[in-house]
């Protein structure tokens, strides 16, 4: 495979959080991630799937730069990848309009000039769709799924070329949940993207990704196309997820 | 989200408005010469004297119109030292964690548990009794612990929400996380907090005043106009009761404020 087809390489990575304080007197390591080893593809959607607690945010946090692995490499071919979060309650500063939230990447970027950015932020409202009457909304005044599309469209503003989408279905209704799979899809052919996309809804992994990891107790332990997966699965753990969430 | 006033809130914003426009009428117009002596000692209230006058026959209304004045000035700027400097303490330790948060913390215990009045009185003789700013100093100081507690719990408690990491992620700087994105959603305790504080401040700058090491002649704030009237409670009882009671009602909206602040707050919640 051809370097320029991946934008995410994940090689051998693991890692965890350090335990106790500053006075502590053992300085303990808890290992999350064992010995992970992935790509992302340009252009496709990857599921990850897996229990809570099996170390997806961790890796999430890896991938973002937050956490520094204790070993293997992260690669990026890409600029830096933006995140969408589960929760659109807590991924939009409450004290400021769905506007100022999607101008604000740009204005921290610094090169476009007020006309440009207003011109830029929206363009990209109009593209996730919310309502031109929300564009001066506090979060607070928003629905969960007009959140979670201010959200996208502010992860989008600085034209990433990857997305991590952290479940970010899993707290709408049924029916938004189904506006925001297709609004995501959409956005991934208009826009070149690929996306690492992270659920525990084995359905919804079904509906949009291309292939799927998953994962179990901080390591992959199956991945394959979703079709592959769902109708053969070569491992316990991942019937046992299949038949819990079908 | 509409706010609606409520009860309290209305009431103290009236009251504390009426005590503001007496303030600002009282830098300006005075019926009499505040500092004139020359309208006979120890007239009780009258239409000519609306609080009466003292034993050097100078007007007491027009004294607490100046001295409400004075009163405000150092409350307020006092407040506004314990809030700023507080609130950036409480930014840089709440944010940050680690070794930074527990050297500043451990300092701010330290001075709180000093009595404050025996640190304000320290400060006052270390920059020189008698002027005006040496009161405001001291106390600012004695406000800083208490703003920088409040504000740390709040930005501890919000720096890991997701909007704070989507901002890093950005690339936004520390300085822009913290003023820009994290300030504005700490106004809620921020406000209740200065009103509590303000009324701390007025009430230590009259027991400063009280004491003798606050303002000094011929200014006079309210606290030092209280002290002057001890004296005289027999003679001239009006003098205690008048200044008194317009430190108690500058209090009282004040406190009303905070008190409606928070009850808003809850009703939010």
């Amino acid at each position: 495979m051809a370097e320029q087809d991946l934008v995410l390489e994940v090689r051998h990575v693991s890692g965890g959080y350090a335990e106790g304080g500053l006075l502590a007197r053992k300085k303990g390591f808890h290992e999350v991630i064992h010995d992970v080893d992935f790509v992302v593809q340009h252009g496709e959607i990857l599921g990850l799937v897996g229990e809570s607690g099996t170390g997806k945010t961790t890796l999430t946090r890896m991938i973002l730069g937050l956490l520094k692995p204790s070993s293997g490499e992260i690669v990026h071919y890409t600029k830096r990848p933006q995140i969408v979060f589960q929760d659109p309650y807590s991924s939009l500063n409450p004290a400021y309009t769905a506007e100022w939230a999607v101008e604000e990447p740009l204005r921290i970027y610094g090169k476009y000039d007020a006309k440009e950015r207003k011109r830029r932020v929206h363009e990209m409202l109009e593209r996730v769709e919310l309502p031109r009457d929300c564009w001066d909304s506090k979060p607070d005044e928003l629905s969960g799924g007009q959140r979670q599309r201010v959200c996208i469209a502010t992860a989008l503003i600085q034209r990433p070329r990857f997305i991590i989408a952290d479940e970010p279905v899993s707290a709408l209704d049924v029916t938004i949940q189904a506006q925001i799979l297709k609004l995501l899809r959409q956005l991934r052919d208009d826009l070149d993207l690929s996306y690492l996309f992270i659920s525990h809804d084995l359905n919804v992994v079904y509906q949009l990704c291309d292939r799927v990891l998953v994962m179990k107790q901080g390591r992959i332990v199956e991945q394959g196309p979703v079709e592959e997966v769902y109708d053969h699965p070569r491992e316990e753990y991942t019937k046992r997820l299949l038949e819990a969430g079908l | 989200m509409k706010k609606r006033l409520n009860s309290y809130l209305t009431v103290g914003l009236i009251i504390t408005g009426l005590m503001l426009l007496i303030t600002v009428i009282g830098t300006f117009w005075t019926p009499y010469v505040p500092t004139a002596m020359k309208y006979g000692r120890f007239q009780p209230p009258s239409w000519a004297h609306l609080f009466g006058t003292d034993n050097f026959g100078r007007d007491i209304f027009s004294r607490v119109l100046k001295g409400t004045g004075t009163t405000l000035a150092i409350a307020l700027s006092t407040v506004s030292i314990g809030a700023v400097i507080g609130t950036l303490i409480g930014a840089v330790t709440g944010y940050f964690g680690g070794i930074v948060d527990d050297v500043l913390m451990r300092l701010n215990d330290a001075l709180t548990a000093f009595p404050s009045f025996l640190l304000a009185l320290l400060v006052v003789s270390l920059v020189g009794p008698g002027k005006k700013y040496s009161v405001v100093i001291a106390l600012g100081l004695v406000f800083i612990p208490s703003f920088a507690r409040v504000m740390r719990t709040e930005f501890a408690a919000l720096r890991n929400r997701n909007y704070v990491t989507g901002a890093r992620l950005m690339g936004a700087s520390s300085g822009r996380i913290l003023f820009v994105h994290l300030l504005p959603n700490t106004v809620r305790v921020l406000l209740p907090a200065f009103t509590i504080g303000f009324n701390n401040a007025v009430l230590a700058e009259a027991s400063m005043s009280f004491l003798g090491i606050g303002v000094t002649p011929p200014d006079a704030s309210l606290g030092y106009m209280l002290s002057e009237a001890q004296s005289m409670l027999k003679a001239g009882p009006w003098y205690a009761l008048c200044t008194g009671l317009t430190i108690v009602l500058l209090v009282f909206g004040v406190g009303l404020i905070g008190e409606g602040l928070q009850a808003q707050e809850r009703e939010v919640d």
